[in-house]
């Protein structure tokens, strides 16, 4: 057919015309980077010394590509790429604010941290069953999940994120990972469809699925009723992929069962994922949705924060110790999202990278700690204070950091929270924070008392450091980590301003449009004025 | 399956299912077909394959392991987009080249690269499991 005879077309009204800078590639840098690794770690499936080094080598690119990320963001601000030239809301585009780009650098951090870890972790077995392609696909679905800007690609991610997941659980083919894996695929699936269903509400009710034009089209809808059914729906749904009570019992079921590892890069980062959906659709997309739903949210925090702690107390194996304490986690960043002013949603952003830092680090501990003590069982460890001293400063430090204590990272953003919430009289949901935290504290205080301090049983023989292989290379890992965890609470300014930052663009989605769309008449006017 | 018919026929019958597929996947892009139902086309005359003379001599005929065929499959899907990069479009934009072999213009485009790479995992991903599945059926 004689290409002349066409009527002819101005491509701009479909593609998008301007060529991306070389810097905004870095959007799509963790998805191509994770995909090929994971590809080149499939092809050499049954070659288990050489498949760690190119594994290895994926989580470093990553590591540096969501860096690069970070930095270009807060240089020049929202970073958007339309998939394949085609003009949103047609095209699926990525965006990154500044919320997405620092999860996906502290996830780039944990990732790499956890992969590291593993190289010691993982046996041959393992590694020909798929431990690294596994990995890579989970943190690159979990990375793109932050930065996506279409609803139904992030169902897409979360589903990548899933399947890796399902398979890293269940590597080993133990009987109680295979009962904790049922467990967690069901409750995810469930969620995974509410999920799917909102979706499905929102295209039916805004013909898009386009997060900056759902936000368009919701701030002008008089009618409540429908989007409010929708919001609710997306917060029934990620609140159970967050593990916020009542929906949280999947967690503690299979968390403990996996590798070290696995444990630790999963309480890092999937629950987080669900806070982040959890921001970016009640914050961004449905902002008026989320103060009639504001109440709601605050008492599923605090009850998630507080049952978390008491659960935590109540176990006496040190993985299900801490799986319990990220439940607790997630309701004190729920608090923010429930007060929803600057000042909370800025403790929020900061808790989320603080507990995905400290949650890893806890997991790893507790892998060296078990293996050295020879057991996870609270009431048969002890006497590693005699064995590996170091390792006990290294415990403390992250003991006092989840707790909420100065002078570690944990302390400043509860300070905010605790603020907020007094700010506006909600002196109920200060004081679950603050007594959560108390519960945290004895509750890990008891993990440390036990497999530390107490004098070792004497039918267990505990082994020192240097006889445990996963402490030779899990020692500098946790000590990388816990320095993280101690700069941030000694010079916090940076941090503060960062997650200032992600409030303020959380509170005023305004920037998230502009960003996609180009300035409207109106925000120029408002920028003016 | 201890059937002469069935042993007789199952080598042709994978020969023109195999070579059916690769049609079905290079027509897919404007016409119904693609790397999906091409990879299944393909997959099935594996499995057939593998019903009729045993699973070892499929694994022989194939020679790599069918993930990492898959493997292959999603290398090709990821570095299918990275073209755009040095063409100054965003990822994933289709690329075309039209040359002209033996008096014949071909079309060619990135999106038959991610195309073929569709093709190959749902390929080696389903005969995985084909192959397992009828390994065990042996035991």
């Amino acid at each position: 057919m004689a290409a002349a005879e066409r009527p002819v077309i101005d491509p701009a009204d479909a593609f998008v015309m301007e060529a991306p800078a070389l810097a905004d590639w870095l959007i799509v840098a963790p998805l191509v980077i994770g995909f090929i690794f994971a590809a080149l770690c499939l092809m050499t499936r049954k070659d288990t010394a050489r498949q760690p080094v190119i594994a290895i080598a994926g989580l470093v690119l990553i590591f540096l590509s969501v860096a690069g990320l970070f930095v270009h963001v807060l240089v020049n601000g929202t970073v958007v790429m339309a998939m394949g030239r085609w003009l949103p809301p047609f095209g699926i585009a990525f965006v990154a604010d500044t919320l997405g780009a620092a999860m996906a650098l502290v996830s780039g951090i944990v990732g790499l941290a956890t992969g590291i870890y593993a190289l010691r972790e993982a046996d041959n077995t393992e590694r020909r069953y798929g431990f690294y392609p596994f990995l890579l696909m989970m943190l690159s679905g979990v990375i793109c999940a932050f930065l996506t800007g279409d609803i139904f690609n992030l169902y897409v991610w979360f589903e990548v994120l899933l399947l890796g997941s399902f398979g890293l659980l269940i590597l080993g083919s133990r009987r109680d990972q295979l009962d904790g894996a049922t467990k967690y695929a069901f409750l995810n699936l469930i969620a995974t469809t509410l999920f799917l269903i909102a979706v499905a509400y929102v295209y039916g009710l805004f013909g898009t699925l386009n997060m900056a034009d759902i936000a368009r089209k919701a701030a002008v809808m008089d009618e409540v009723g429908p989007r409010l059914t929708i919001a609710a729906l997306f917060f029934f749904a990620f609140a159970m992929k967050a593990a916020a009570f009542p929906l949280n019992f999947w967690l503690p079921a299979s968390y403990h069962t996996p590798r070290l590892a696995v444990g630790a890069i999963f309480a890092g980062l999937l629950t987080k994922v669900g806070v982040y959906a959890l921001l970016r659709i009640l914050l961004t997309i449905f902002p008026a949705d989320r103060d009639d739903l504001a109440v709601a949210i605050a008492v599923v925090a605090a009850a998630s924060m507080l049952l978390g702690a008491i659960g935590a107390l109540a176990q006496t194996d040190m993985r299900r110790v801490l799986g319990y304490l990220v439940i607790s986690g997630i309701g004190i960043m729920l608090a923010g999202l429930a007060l929803g002013s600057a000042t909370g949603l800025s403790g929020t952003a900061f808790y989320t990278a603080h507990s995905m830092v400290v949650m890893t680090a806890l997991y790893l501990l507790v892998g060296i700690v078990g293996a050295a003590a020879g057991t996870f069982d609270l009431h048969r460890a002890g006497g590693l204070y005699a064995t590996a001293p170091w390792l006990a400063v290294v415990a403390l430090i992250l003991a006092f950091s989840v707790s909420g204590l100065p002078p570690f990272s944990g302390l400043w953003p509860k300070i905010f929270l605790v603020k907020a919430s007094i700010d506006v009289g909600a002196w109920w949901l200060a004081a679950a924070i603050l007594v959560s935290g108390f519960l945290t504290t004895i509750a890990i205080v008891r993990l440390f008392a036990f497999a530390f301090w107490r004098p070792a049983n004497p039918d267990m023989r505990s082994l020192s450091l240097a006889e445990v292989p996963v402490a030779r290379l899990g020692v500098p890992v946790l000590a990388g980590l816990c320095g993280l965890t101690v700069f941030a609470g000694l010079y916090p300014e940076p941090f503060i301003q960062v997650s200032d930052r992600i409030a303020f663009e959380l509170m005023n989605p305004a920037g998230y449009i502009d960003a996609v769309y180009g300035p409207t008449p109106a925000a120029t006017e408002g920028a003016v004025q | 399956m201890r059937t002469l018919i069935f042993r007789a026929t199952a080598p042709y019958l994978t020969a023109l299912m195999l070579l059916y597929s690769i049609f079905v996947l290079l027509r897919g892009h404007n016409e119904p077909g693609g790397g999906f139902i091409g990879g299944l086309i393909a997959a099935s005359a594996l499995a057939i394959y593998g019903i009729a003379c045993g699973v070892s001599p499929v694994r022989r005929a194939i020679r790599y392991h069918p993930m990492a065929i898959s493997g292959f499959g999603l290398f090709l899907g990821a570095i299918a987009g990275v073209f755009s990069l040095f063409a100054g479009v965003p990822y994933m934009t289709g690329l075309w080249v039209y040359p002209t072999v033996f008096g014949v213009e071909l079309k060619l485009s990135t999106t038959l690269i991610f195309d073929i790479g569709v093709y190959l995992v749902v390929l080696g991903a389903i005969t995985s499991i084909a192959l397992a599945l009828e390994e065990k059926e042996r035991d």
